[in-house]
C-alpha cells in the first residue's frame, strides 16, 4: 500500500515535470509576443522593448524556464505577463467557483448515471431500457455547447426560473447555487449519457453471474439483490469511466464557463493563451495536469475499497 | 472589495437625499481587459469602461467627433500652431482625494515619453518639444513641429491624466478625476463605478453604479439581454440576432457607425500583390453587398476607400471598382499572372471569419484560388502583422484618422511604399486651414483607391441594444470610449 502510494506520487511528480517542460517550450516556439499583443499595433519599437524588459522576456528561455521552476517549488508562480498580479491569487480566486461547478457536476452525473443505468439492466430489453439507450445516444451525440444554449433559453429566458449566466460570488450561498445549477446540469447530462451505458453493461454482466442468482434464492428483494450485490460487484469499470471523465470536466469547464460567463479558471485559461501570458498557462495547465493525475489516483485506490482481492495481492 | 463597496455607498448616500433609490446600470461588454491602465495597455475594452468615465483627458471628443473641453476647460494655440496654452478646471481632485493641477498634466506626459514608456500610442507624443508648468491651473505645450490631430490626440484614452500617487496602481485600482469612482472587479465576471458626487458636474449624472459584465459568447450575449439580466449592450456581438430584438417592443435597435474600416489587406510586397493589376483583379472580384449581407446581415455600410462615411471630408469611392468578373480576369491575364493561389490568414473576429469564405468564393469566380487559414490574435499580430507572412487578411482599422498607415513605410505590414502618399499625409498633418485640409484628405482618399492598395470592404457598424427607457449612449463613435455622464435610466 504505502509502496503504491510512493510509486504513485513520483509519477505524479515526474508527470508535472514533463507537462511544465512541455508548455513552456511550446508556448515559446508558438507565435505571438506578449508585449504586442498587450500594446496592441499602434504600439512603437521602443515601448514594446520597455515591456518585454520590465517582463523579463529577454532572458534565454531555458534560463527562464529554470528560474519559473525553481520559484514554483518554492510554492511562487510568478507575476501573470497581461494581469500584472500574482498568479497565485488569479488562480485562488477562480478556483473555488470551478471547483463547486465541477463537483456539482460530478455528483450529478454519478446519481443520474447509476440511477439511469441500473434502471436499464434491470429493465433489459423492454421500453425503459430502451428510452435510456436513447437519452444516452442523445447525449453522446449533442454538444455540451449547444445544450447549454436549449437550457439558457428555456429556463433563463422563457421561464425565468435561473439567471442566464454571470456568478454573484459566495456571498449569497443560495444565488451561488442557482447560478451553478445550468451550467452543471449542461456538463452533467453529457457525462452522465457516457457513464449511464457503462454502468447499464456492467450490470448486465454482473447479473449473468451465479452469486446473483444465489443472492435472489435466498429470498431477498430484488432492489437488495440490485444494490447491495450486484451494483458493488460492477464499480469497477463504472469508477475507471468516472475518472477518465474528469480530464473531460476540466476541458468541459473551458467551454461551459465561457458559454454561462462564470468567473473560473477555463475562462481564465482562455484569456491566459489568447494574451500569451505563458506564466500563468504555464501554473493552469501544471494545475489541471495535477487535477487529472490526482483524480486517476483516487480512482486507483478506489480500486481497492471495491474490490477486496485487489487488497490481499498488494 | 465588500467593504470598499459599502463605503462607497455609504458615501453616497449620505451626499443624495435619502428617499432616492440607487439607479443601477448593467452593461454588457463582449471584451474583458486584463489591465485597467489605458496608458499601458491597448484593449479597448479599457477605454470603452473608463476613460471619460474614471480616467479624464485634458480635451475630450463628443459623438460627432468634434474637441471639447476636458479638465482643460479652455486653450490659446499660437498663430504659428507651435505653442498650446491650456487653462485647468480647479478644485478637481482624483477619486483618492489627491488635488488634481498642472503638476499631473507635466507628470502624466513625461511619463508617456519617456523612454521606458509603455505607453501603446507613444506617437502621440512625438510632436512634443516640451510640457512646462505655469501656474497649477496653466500648462503649456510646445510642439517641434505643428500637429493637426494634436488636440484630439490628447482626447484619447492613451493620454489620460494620472496621478504620481496612484499612477503605478491604475492596471488593477484605477483612480481618475471622473464621473465614477471604480468600486471593484471580480475578474472573469464585472468592474463596478460608483457615482463620484465630488464631480464638478455631478448633478447631471443620473447613474448611481454602473456594473460592466463580461460576455463574450455572441449567443450568451443575447440571452443575457433577453432574459432583462443587462440594460445595455452597445457593441452587441450578434448581428444575426438583431431581427428578433428589432420585433420585440422591450428593446431599442441601433445601427451606428465606429471608425473601423474593414479591409481585404493585399501585402503589396507579395509576389503576385506587387502589380496594381493583380490588385485592381482583386478589387473588382469582390461584392461589397454580398459580403455585408452575408457577414454582417446588412448591417453595415460600404466603403470604397480608407475612410469613415459619417466623416466630413468623406469622398464616395465605392464606384470605382465595381464587382465585374470579366473586368477581374481580363486584368490578370494582361498582368500575365494565370491561376494564383494567395493565403488569406483571418484573425478570430466574426466579421473577418464570416467575410472570409465569401471573399474566397467570389475571388475563385475570377481564376484566383485563396487558402484560408484561420489564426488566432496573438498569432496574426506576430506573423501577419509584424512578419508580413500572408498575401491577403481581413482586419478592421479602428483607430480615428488611421488614413496616415498608408505613410508608414514599405516595413508596414501592407509593404505600401509610396513617397508621393507620404508627402500627401505629411502637409494634412501641417495644414491649417480646414477648407484645404478637406480637400487634401479627399486627395489621399482617392490615391489609396487609385492604387488599389487594399479590397476596402465595409465600415465595421456599431450594433447597440438596449432596454427602453436606456437613454444617452452614443449612436456612433468616433473613438474607443463612451461617457456615461449623460446616460439615464427610467424603468
Amino acid at each position: 500500500m504505502t509502496l503504491l502510494i510512493l510509486r504513485r506520487f513520483i509519477g505524479f511528480i515526474l508527470t508535472l515535470l514533463a507537462i511544465s517542460a512541455a508548455v513552456f517550450f511550446v508556448m515559446n516556439v508558438l507565435p505571438g509576443d506578449p508585449a504586442m499583443v498587450i500594446l496592441g499595433i499602434d504600439s512603437t519599437d521602443d515601448a514594446r522593448a520597455a515591456l518585454r524588459e520590465q517582463l523579463g522576456l529577454n532572458a534565454p528561455v531555458i534560463w527562464r524556464y529554470f528560474q519559473w521552476l525553481g520559484d514554483a517549488v518554492q510554492g511562487d508562480f510568478g507575476t501573470s505577463y497581461s494581469f500584472r498580479v500574482p498568479v497565485a491569487g488569479l488562480i485562488a480566486e477562480r478556483l473555488p467557483m470551478t471547483l463547486a461547478l465541477a463537483g456539482l457536476a460530478t455528483g450529478l452525473t454519478v446519481v443520474l448515471a447509476l440511477v439511469l443505468g441500473v434502471y436499464a439492466a434491470t429493465h433489459h430489453g423492454r421500453a425503459g431500457d430502451w428510452a435510456v439507450m436513447a437519452f444516452s445516444q442523445l447525449g453522446i451525440a449533442i454538444p455540451a455547447f449547444w445544450l447549454s444554449m436549449l437550457l439558457v433559453i428555456l429556463f433563463a429566458v422563457t421561464l425565468r426560473w435561473l439567471p442566464p449566466g454571470g456568478f454573484p460570488g459566495w456571498d449569497d450561498p443560495v444565488a451561488a447555487l442557482r447560478a451553478l445549477i445550468l451550467p452543471a446540469t449542461a456538463l452533467a447530462l453529457v457525462q452522465s449519457a457516457v457513464l449511464a451505458r457503462v454502468t447499464r453493461s456492467a450490470m448486465l454482466e454482473v447479473m449473468r453471474q451465479t452469486y446473483v442468482r444465489t443472492a435472489t434464492a435466498t429470498g431477498l428483494s430484488p432492489a437488495r439483490v440490485m444494490w447491495r450485490h450486484a451494483l458493488p460487484n460492477a464499480l469497477v469499470p463504472i469508477v475507471t469511466i468516472i475518472g477518465m471523465q474528469v480530464a473531460n470536466l476540466v476541458t468541459g469547464t473551458i467551454v461551459i464557463e465561457n458559454v454561462f460567463y462564470l468567473p473560473g479558471l477555463g475562462r481564465l485559461v482562455f484569456q491566459a493563451i489568447s494574451n500569451r501570458d505563458l506564466i500563468t498557462v504555464q501554473a493552469m495547465v501544471t494545475l489541471f495536469a495535477a487535477i487529472v493525475v490526482t483524480a486517476n489516483f483516487i480512482v486507483d485506490l478506489a480500486y481497492l475499497w471495491i474490490d477486496p482481492r485487489l487488497r490481499s495481492r498488494q | 472589495m465588500n467593504a470598499f463597496r459599502t463605503v462607497a455607498l455609504a458615501a453616497f448616500c449620505l451626499a443624495a437625499a435619502p428617499a432616492l433609490a440607487e439607479t443601477t446600470l448593467s452593461i454588457g461588454m463582449q471584451q474583458e481587459p486584463t489591465s485597467l491602465d489605458p496608458t499601458a495597455d491597448a484593449t479597448a475594452s479599457i477605454d470603452g469602461m473608463l476613460v471619460l468615465n474614471v480616467y479624464e483627458t485634458l480635451t475630450a471628443v463628443n459623438e460627432p467627433g468634434e474637441v471639447l473641453p476636458g479638465l482643460a476647460k479652455s486653450w490659446t494655440v499660437s498663430p504659428d500652431g507651435l505653442v498650446y496654452d491650456f487653462a485647468l478646471h480647479s478644485g478637481v481632485t482624483f477619486h483618492d482625494g489627491t488635488t488634481f493641477d498642472a503638476t499631473d498634466v507635466k507628470f502624466s506626459f513625461d511619463r508617456a515619453m519617456a523612454e521606458n514608456s509603455v505607453n501603446p500610442s507613444k506617437s502621440i507624443w512625438a510632436p512634443i518639444a516640451s510640457v512646462e508648468v505655469i501656474a497649477p491651473d496653466a500648462i503649456r505645450i510646445t510642439l517641434k513641429q505643428m500637429d493637426g490631430f494634436f488636440l484630439f490626440n490628447l482626447a484619447q484614452g492613451d493620454a489620460s491624466i494620472v496621478a504620481p500617487e496612484s499612477a503605478d496602481n491604475n492596471a488593477t485600482k484605477p483612480t481618475g478625476t471622473g464621473p465614477f469612482a471604480f468600486a471593484g472587479w471580480t475578474r472573469g465576471d464585472r468592474v463596478v463605478l460608483t457615482k463620484n458626487p465630488a464631480w464638478r458636474d455631478a448633478a447631471t449624472v443620473s447613474i448611481d453604479r454602473v456594473e460592466f459584465r463580461f460576455i463574450s459568447e455572441p449567443a450568451a450575449a443575447a440571452a443575457a439581454m433577453l432574459s432583462e439580466e443587462i440594460d445595455a449592450f452597445p457593441g452587441f456581438p450578434a448581428p444575426e440576432m438583431l431581427v428578433q430584438f428589432e420585433a420585440d417592443p422591450r428593446f431599442n435597435v441601433v445601427v451606428g457607425s465606429t471608425e473601423g474600416e474593414v479591409i481585404l489587406a493585399m501585402n503589396n510586397s507579395a509576389e503576385h500583390l506587387k502589380d496594381i493589376r493583380v490588385r485592381r483583379a482583386i478589387s473588382h472580384a469582390i461584392d461589397r453587398a454580398a459580403i455585408i449581407d452575408g457577414a454582417m446581415y446588412g448591417k453595415a455600410q460600404p466603403i470604397g476607400s480608407f475612410f469613415p462615411p459619417h466623416h466630413v471630408s468623406y469622398v464616395d469611392l465605392t464606384g470605382v471598382y465595381p464587382h465585374d468578373v470579366a473586368k477581374a480576369k481580363a486584368l490578370l491575364a494582361e498582368a500575365g499572372v494565370t491561376a494564383p493561389e494567395l493565403l488569406l490568414r483571418v484573425p478570430p473576429f466574426p466579421y473577418a471569419t464570416r467575410s472570409a469564405e465569401i471573399i474566397q468564393g467570389q475571388l475563385a469566380d475570377a481564376g484566383i484560388t485563396v487558402k484560408i487559414e484561420n489564426v488566432e490574435w496573438g498569432f496574426w499580430l506576430d506573423e501577419v502583422f509584424k512578419k508580413k507572412s500572408y498575401d491577403l487578411s481581413i482586419i478592421a482599422h479602428t483607430s480615428p484618422n488611421d488614413l496616415g498607415n498608408f505613410a508608414r513605410g514599405p516595413d508596414y505590414f501592407y509593404g505600401y511604399d509610396n513617397p508621393e502618399f507620404t508627402k500627401l499625409w505629411d502637409a494634412i498633418k501641417f495644414e491649417a486651414d480646414p477648407v484645404k485640409r478637406d480637400a487634401l484628405l479627399k486627395d489621399a482618399q482617392r490615391m489609396v483607391t487609385d492604387q488599389a492598395v487594399h479590397g476596402f470592404l465595409f465600415q465595421l457598424p456599431k450594433l447597440g441594444v438596449y432596454r427602453k427607457g436606456v437613454t444617452g449612449f452614443w449612436d456612433s463613435s468616433p473613438v474607443l470610449y463612451q461617457p456615461l455622464a449623460n446616460v439615464a435610466k427610467v424603468n
